[in-house]
């Protein structure tokens, strides 16, 4: 009986395909909707979690300043010293690597070409900490770190502004006022997750840096690479109790450098963005909500329209439960393939919205087999007071209208 | 859900017997009464026609006949069951498996095939596909419409539609047909048709037949023709008298 009564509804359905088609637009937009917005979501919150994860896994941050955000003031909190590496590597366990850094901007020339970038003084365990990889040459030596030789290393973008076709490694490079020898190529990174090209970099000798170019023996971050298993937040702590001693802090005074740990950086921004997908998921599901309703016009429309028909179907023997049931399905089979339809409209538009946003498609099976179901059953609650009234009609009544 | 077994209506000598029955539409001083006390058996096997103007209570008659309504008072025996007293849902099973309806705006499902037309009530039924196809397809070859079958009802005639509707009230070997004005929307020649049709099903297969109509040519096609006037049986005329 339900086999024919499905049957039945798709008999209904094709019959008025064109109607049917314009009655499961609603569903098929919302479930879209909600599948692409979720999905792209999703991709988003992947690339995030992978920008950060290429930063290096379990990496903390040293930096100077009282405390992170709004009216953050870092005015007169002194910058770190090389001696703080060493004391840091020292008197703390668990690490992996300890890196200076001194970052700067400036304008690298080579030939006739010039551009603006970011250069990185730092010592060698800088590449493991960052996860930084080589395409050609060779990082600086230890040699030429201690010496604050003129060897640099450049990225991706760098590489492909000023040296086009030509192989960069053996160039010389002029940076601001001096000229130093390229003598490696870092394999390109991408995007990070604030947006900015990680590739435009150049990064040399933590001295030649100082010297050359910030004309200061400051150091202004320090990046902390843990071992793995290692418990941040006991090394996040002792980093906190040394560097306090170490810049002589009283006990009554607030920290005047901050420690912040990329995989609580990551967990935030991804919370973030899966907040965000949650809240477009919730938007478009409205949508969803407002096709049901279509549904619920339409099989009004449908009943009244079949009044005759109904009238006829109960005159030779069709039971209260059966007219229903047959409505029923009529909705349920309707809104299904609307949801189906909305899967597949889903599919097409998420791929290729991620491809032009440029972030991983992930099928997520949940929220396909949780936006269909929806879409069944908004099929069921907007079918059943029109299945209801067309079962409850007067089969006399039914017959005489025309 | 009561099962159709429990509706035992297999075999008696009248296919229907109503005794005093009444019908009265709403109460007191607006109260309309449709009939006032109507006695009548029909046979198995016979052909009856009712006729009277409008007015008269034929439609009441035949609701309460296709047990799509109930008597205000009064007793309608169905074979052997006393349809007053069953619910919506056991008159519906009623229907189902002993009456068979034909009307005179055909009422077929338009964007159907014929065949699918006279298959719906054995779909009701429960019936398998094949057994439905196989004998949806008799009832329209004792139409003379199996040509058709894969014809919608909107591509056929008025005399063809009707000539369907007709396979669709047998196509369950009704006890009884119930016929409402049948050639009320067609002219003489086709009206015809359909009368000897009608005829035929009732002398060949014995279905019993009630049918309502205002036209005296095609209730002469009947055994005994029973003249309402005023929701009372004013006359009864056997077929014998009448010729």
């Amino acid at each position: 009986m339900l086999w024919s009564t499905i049957l039945l509804a798709f008999r209904a359905i094709r019959r008025n395909a064109v109607r049917s088609l314009l009655t499961v637009l609603g569903i098929v937009i919302g479930v879209a909707a909600v599948v692409t917005m979720v999905t792209l979501g999703n991709g988003a919150t992947r690339s995030v979690s992978e920008q950060i994860a290429s930063l290096g896994s379990n990496l903390l941050m040293v930096l100077p300043g009282k405390r992170l955000g709004p009216g953050r003031d870092s005015a007169g909190a002194p910058a770190f010293k090389i001696a703080d590496v060493a004391a840091i590597e020292v008197q703390i366990g668990a690490l992996k690597a300890v890196a200076p850094s001194v970052t700067t901007g400036a304008t690298l020339v080579h030939e006739a070409k010039n551009w603006a970038t970011t250069v990185t003084g730092t010592s060698r365990a800088y590449f493991a900490i960052g996860n930084w990889k080589l395409v050609a040459g060779r990082v600086f030596s230890d040699a030429e770190e201690k010496a604050g030789k003129a060897a640099c290393v450049i990225g991706e973008t760098v590489r492909r502004e000023l040296f086009g076709r030509e192989d960069p490694v053996g160039a010389r490079l002029r940076v601001k006022q001096f000229s130093c020898t390229v003598v490696g190529l870092l394999r390109a990174k991408g995007q990070s997750a604030m947006g900015n090209d990680q590739d435009n970099t150049v990064v040399m000798p933590l001295r030649t840096a100082q010297r050359r170019l910030t004309g200061s023996r400051d150091v202004g971050l320090l990046l902390v690479s843990l071992r793995d298993g290692a418990a941040s937040e006991r090394v996040q702590d002792q980093l906190v109790q040394l560097m306090r001693e170490r810049r002589r802090i009283a006990d009554n005074e607030e920290d005047d450098f901050n420690v912040l740990d990329t995989r609580q950086i990551a967990q935030a921004m991804s919370g973030t963005t899966r907040i965000m997908t949650m809240l477009l998921g919730a938007v478009a599901a409205v949508s969803l909500l407002v096709g049901g309703i279509g549904i619920m016009n339409i099989m009004l429309v449908s009943v009244t329209e079949r009044t005759r028909e109904i009238g006829l179907r109960l005159a030779i023997g069709a039971l209260e439960h059966e007219v229903l049931l047959q409505f029923l399905v009529e909705a349920v089979v309707l809104s299904s393939l609307g949801g189906l339809a909305g899967l597949v409209l889903a599919t097409i538009a998420s791929v290729a919205l991620a491809r032009l946003i440029q972030v991983p498609w992930i099928f997520d099976l949940q929220i396909n087999a949780i936006a269909f179901l929806f879409a069944a059953g908004i099929g069921v609650l907007f079918g059943s007071f029109p299945a209801r009234r067309a079962a409850r009609l007067d089969p006399i009544e039914a017959l005489r209208r025309e | 859900m009561p099962s159709p077994a429990r509706i035992d209506a297999s075999s008696a000598a009248h296919v229907v017997q109503l005794v005093g029955v009444t019908r009265t539409y709403g109460s007191g001083a607006s109260a309309f009464h449709a009939l006032r006390g109507v006695d009548l058996t029909i046979d198995e096997g016979e052909f009856i026609a009712i006729m009277g103007p409008s007015g008269s209570g034929k439609s009441t008659m035949m609701n309460i006949l296709g047990c799509l309504d109930v008597p205000t008072s009064g007793t309608y025996r169905f074979r052997d069951v006393r349809v007053e007293t069953l619910d919506r849902n056991r008159r519906a099973l009623l229907r189902r498996h002993f009456l068979g309806f034909v009307f005179q705006g055909f009422n077929l499902l338009a964007r159907t095939s014929a065949l699918e037309n006279v298959e719906l009530p054995l779909l009701y039924r429960g019936e398998p596909r094949e057994k439905r196809r196989a004998a949806a397809r008799a009832a329209l070859e004792a139409v003379g419409l199996l040509a058709w079958q894969q014809h919608t009802a909107a591509e056929l005639s008025g005399g063809q539609q009707q000539r369907v509707a007709i396979a669709r009230a047998i196509v369950t070997r009704p006890a009884l047909l119930l016929a409402d004005e049948p050639t009320g929307n067609l002219d003489s020649e086709r009206s015809s048709e359909i009368m000897q049709l009608l005829t035929t099903l009732n002398r060949e297969q014995g279905i019993s037949i009630a049918m309502v109509t205002h036209e005296p040519d095609m209730a002469d096609y009947a055994d005994r023709i029973v003249h309402l006037v005023d929701g009372r049986i004013a006359d009864v005329q056997r077929r014998a008298e009448a010729s």
